[in-house]
């Protein structure tokens, strides 16, 4: 191992990968657009049902006060429909019907004159009996706000009241484990089709047997691929954590912790990439051995959703993967700030199968024909 | 110890084809070696061979007092070569190639004057994969030379480049040669190892037919030097009735095949005396070119069995 020709190598395959577009755009572009996309899709208000509502009663205030009370509520998102538009299709309900809105509201007219009188009146929440759950929840939800009006008209006090509490110290989004299983999508792809197109075309083009009439090693040259992809790796995990914060307000921000595997991740996934690369005759079969390795991985180690969310036997599955251990210990390092024993397990399980990988890989190969 | 390459005894086969099939052959130091040889006989398996690239199946090789198989490593500081097909990264200039290998071989490099010498200065900085089928041969030599090597292997360096070029590289050789280097070439190109090698060899099927100089071969498998002379066809009557020398009509002309200077002068005489009108005469003696393809063509119908076989 001599770094000069290390630095030699790294140079000369720096200027190659910043020359190719396609190169520089699934390091940077690609993560960025997955992270937007797949956050935009997991930060989405879905658990907020949509009300439409026609006010009869033309905007005055107890009607007002009404609507922003149900709003406060946070169970439902309120859109005012125009009441000539509700007449000219024959009735609410209709109108309803012709939306595909399976809830809405009506607010009689004279509403805020009754109250005011204390006289009795009637809002009336119109349902679908087959989307029983978003009617339960709007049911629920005018019910308790009608009995603060009654309340209040009565003068009455509250006796019991909700606090809500989290198990965890901080509320976790779909966003914040999406972080850094993105992150490790990235460590995963942008070294493992890199590597293992670079191993089978080198190997076609007598590339290899080239560097092999020069003093640079195996060693060497898998040696510069990986601090190559290191380098990437922490650019791409830097600028994740960016759009996911700014975009997103995801909460995971750079955790030193999680540098041992922004380091380990692509040393192992390079060292794979040139083993799978090495073991296949062609650069086709190499494309097959590398996507059936990667795919699995790609899906079932936590990349776009929490491992603890998968059904049991994919969670055993799931264990199985190497990149699902990057993954969590990325997450115990940025997200839960637990640098315990899954933390130092993970930490293991990654470095010993880097180690591995590597050699074998080193082993494999062969620079020149038998 | 004179010799920059022994070979003996060398077979490699891939499974029942007999790529090289027991040559042996040795090359002085400092001398230009030219391998020649039809399409599939066995010059660039030998030579990869001899580069460490390829393992032997049978025999013994050694370069600089080296098994090129298993001491590749101390052998490749000490070589250059340019392999056949030589291929390099898509996106690199010439000038990132020659540093890059500069820096692996530690050892300096002055990139415009190396591009130089090959005539690639002008493609200095241009992609790799921009360069045309010449230009990247340019790039190949130019790599070969960066470690200042002792042997160099050049597996048909000038296929595909034009006149100009292929001159370059001629003088490129040709003071690799003065600098005391070894030059291991091989070529479909005839003349070019008739101007260039010392030695000259000529492999086919993986046996070698022929070995020697230039020269030495030409004189040993090729035919007699011949009096060409303008005439018509009845000086050839005129001179079978006085000779006793090989006559032929070729077309406007007459040969007589000649060894020796009597006899030529006996056929100048005899011409003379003829009394038949001739307008000018000439002599001819076969080329490397003419021999080879003589004797590939002649293996090739039997006719002629490599040295050795029975
Ligand atoms: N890797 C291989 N596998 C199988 N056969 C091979 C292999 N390499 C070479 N051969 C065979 O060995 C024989 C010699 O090939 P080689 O490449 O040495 O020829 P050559 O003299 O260099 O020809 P050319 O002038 O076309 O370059 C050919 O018949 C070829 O098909
Ligand atoms: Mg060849």
């Amino acid at each position: 191992m001599r770094p000069r020709r290390i630095l030699a190598d790294l140079s000369v395959f720096s200027k190659g990968y910043l020359r190719s577009p396609i190169a520089l755009f699934f390091a940077f572009a690609f993560p960025v657009i997955l992270i937007v996309t797949f956050g935009s899709i997991f930060s989405a208000p879905t658990s907020k049902v949509s009300l439409p509502v026609e006010d009869l009663d033309h905007g005055s205030n107890v009607s007002e006060a009404f609507l922003g009370a149900l709003s406060k509520t946070g169970a439902v998102s309120i859109s005012q429909v125009d009441p000539a538009t509700v007449n000219a299709s024959g009735g609410f309900a209709s109108w309803l019907a012709k939306n595909s809105d399976p809830v809405g509201l009506v607010i009689p007219a004279g509403f805020a004159s009754a109250y005011e009188a204390g006289n009795a009146t009637q809002v009336t929440v119109f349902t679908d009996p087959e989307d029983a759950a978003d009617s339960g929840l709007v049911v629920g939800a005018v019910d308790g706000v009608a009995n603060q009006f009654n309340l209040n008209y009565a003068h009455g006090s509250t006796i019991i009241t909700i606090g809500t509490a989290n198990v965890g110290s901080q509320v976790f989004t779909e966003i914040d484990y999406l972080v850094p299983g993105l992150i490790g999508f990235t460590i995963l792809t942008s070294p493992m089709f890199a590597i293992v197109d670079i191993t089978s075309s080198y190997r076609k083009d007598h590339i290899f047997r080239q560097l092999s009439l020069t003093p640079l090693t195996k060693g060497e040259w898998l040696t510069s691929k990986i601090i190559w992809y290191v380098l990437i790796t922490f650019l791409t995990a830097l600028l994740m954590l960016g759009v996911g914060d700014v975009a997103f307000g995801a909460h995971v921000g750079f955790d030193l912790a999680m540098v041992p595997f922004l380091v380990l991740g692509p040393f192992f996934f390079v060292s794979l990439g040139m083993l799978a690369g090495s073991v296949a005759k062609t650069p086709e079969s190499a494309a097959v051995i590398g996507n059936i390795v990667t795919f699995p991985m790609m899906f079932l180690s936590g990349t776009f959703f929490p491992v603890s969310d998968f059904p049991g036997y994919l969670q055993v599955v799931a264990h199985a993967l190497p990149l699902y251990y990057v993954i969590d210990g990325m997450n115990q390092a940025a997200l839960f700030h637990n640098y315990g024993t899954p933390f130092v397990l993970d930490l293991t399980v990654v470095l010993v199968l880097s180690v591995v990988v590597a050699l074998l890989a080193i082993v494999a190969f062969r620079w020149r024909d038998e | 110890m004179t010799d920059a390459i022994r070979v003996d005894g060398l077979t490699k086969s891939y499974g029942p084809v007999h790529a090289v099939d027991g040559i042996s052959f040795t090359v002085d130091q400092g001398a230009v070696f030219a391998f020649l040889g039809p399409n599939g006989a066995g010059k660039t398996t030998t030579v990869e061979i001899l580069e460490g690239l390829r393992r032997r199946t049978g025999g013994s090789v050694e370069v600089l007092g080296l098994d090129p198989w298993s001491d590749g490593r101390a052998l490749h500081e000490k070589v250059g070569v340019i392999p056949q097909d030589f291929r390099f990264l898509d996106k690199i200039t010439p000038r990132e190639a020659v540093v890059y290998y500069g820096r692996l071989f530690d050892r300096p490099v002055d990139p415009p004057a190396l591009l130089a010498r090959v005539e690639l200065a002008e493609k200095a900085d241009a992609h790799y994969d921009t360069l045309s089928g010449g230009q990247k041969q340019k790039l190949g030599l130019a790599l070969a030379l960066v470690n200042d090597p002792k042997v160099c292997f050049l597996d048909e360096p000038t296929t595909g480049l034009d006149p100009k070029a292929r001159r370059a590289i001629w003088e490129v050789v040709r003071s690799l040669k003065a600098d005391g280097r070894t030059v291991f070439l091989t070529t479909h190109y005839l003349e070019e190892a008739q101007l260039l090698a010392d030695q000259v060899a000529i492999i086919h099927q993986g046996k070698i037919i022929a070995e020697g100089t230039a020269a030495e071969i030409i004189r040993r498998y090729g035919r007699p030097q011949r009096l060409v002379v303008d005439a018509p066809p009845e000086l050839a009557d005129r001179l079978r009735a006085t000779l006793r020398l090989p006559v032929q009509v070729a077309g406007g002309t007459v040969e007589v095949e000649y060894r020796t200077k009597d006899d030529l002068q006996k056929v100048l005489a005899a011409v003379q005396g003829s009394g038949v009108p001739w307008s000018g005469f000439s002599t001819r003696s076969d080329t490397l070119e003419d021999v080879f393809i003589s004797l590939v063509g002649r293996m090739d119908e039997g006719v002629l069995h490599p040295p050795g076989a029975s």
